[in-house]
């Protein structure tokens, strides 16, 4: 199943450079799964433990064909072949 | 160095203005890999606070489509300070997510709304180390695209 993912420039270390990488997984959490087999260090950068549970940084958006994941579940939102995943930080300071 | 257009200096410091107390948040794009900032984008502050400031996540979204269609990049990221100097905060460091964009702050503390000098400030931030580089501001090219924000 493939999925593709849109990476933004500061992790593009991760990606050998690409703009865009290929993934699988039902949802978002098996999605990044995927992804950190690919490519080491990524998952780290998307994730936190939040008091014993792993949820999304803070700072890190991602889309699924548009669409905010934390108004559609979270890590669990739901993946389906040719999905669009866009991951963005945030543009945010003090 | 940031060489930027008087006429784009001069619309990020009048959104500063115009948004104090709270802090006024922006982007200008240009062709990616060109280092010129020629797209003025003035965002919603979503925080809407005067010690924060935060893209809304749909505008950004649409933000960063827009300039992928368009071939474009952040060329400048922009926001202001509203009651401290025109450099970055320790937040300001740790979110900064665009190596190759010139991180400008603006500082409207002395004055507000009003009129008067308002401090113009542009850095690199990589890697969470801040480097202060100049500003040249040139005049305004007749040719120069308009933007819609």
């Amino acid at each position: 199943m493939a999925i593709e993912v849109r990476i933004p420039t500061i992790l593009r270390t991760y990606t050998d450079g690409a703009k865009a990488v290929e993934g699988s997984g039902g949802t978002l959490s098996a999605l990044i799964d995927d992804l950190e087999g690919n490519h080491p260090g990524i998952k780290e950068r998307l994730v936190e433990d939040k008091s014993g549970s792993v949820d999304l940084r803070r700072f890190v958006n991602v889309y699924i064909n548009d669409e905010d994941v934390r108004f559609i579940g979270g890590l669990d939102a739901e993946l389906a072949d040719g999905d669009q995943v866009v991951v963005l930080p945030a543009v945010a300071g003090g | 160095m940031l060489t930027i257009e008087q006429e784009i200096y001069d619309a990020i410091v009048a959104h500063a203005r115009r948004d104090h107390p709270d802090e006024a948040c922006g982007v200008v794009a240009g062709p990616e890999g060109s280092d010129r900032p020629e797209r003025f984008i003035p965002m919603v502050n979503a925080a809407g606070s005067p010690t924060f400031y935060e893209f809304d996540s749909t505008e950004l979204l649409a933000l960063y489509k827009d300039m992928d269609a368009r071939d474009e990049e952040p060329v400048v990221v922009y926001h202001s300070h509203t009651a401290t100097e025109a450099y970055p905060s320790r937040t300001d460091i740790g979110l900064a997510s665009e190596p190759n964009a010139h991180y400008v702050l603006v500082s409207t503390r002395e004055h507000g709304n009003s009129e008067g000098p308002v401090e113009f400030r542009s850095y690199r931030i990589i890697d969470g180390v801040v480097t202060e580089e100049e500003v040249t501001i040139t005049p305004t090219q007749k040719t120069q695209e308009a933007s819609t924000p």
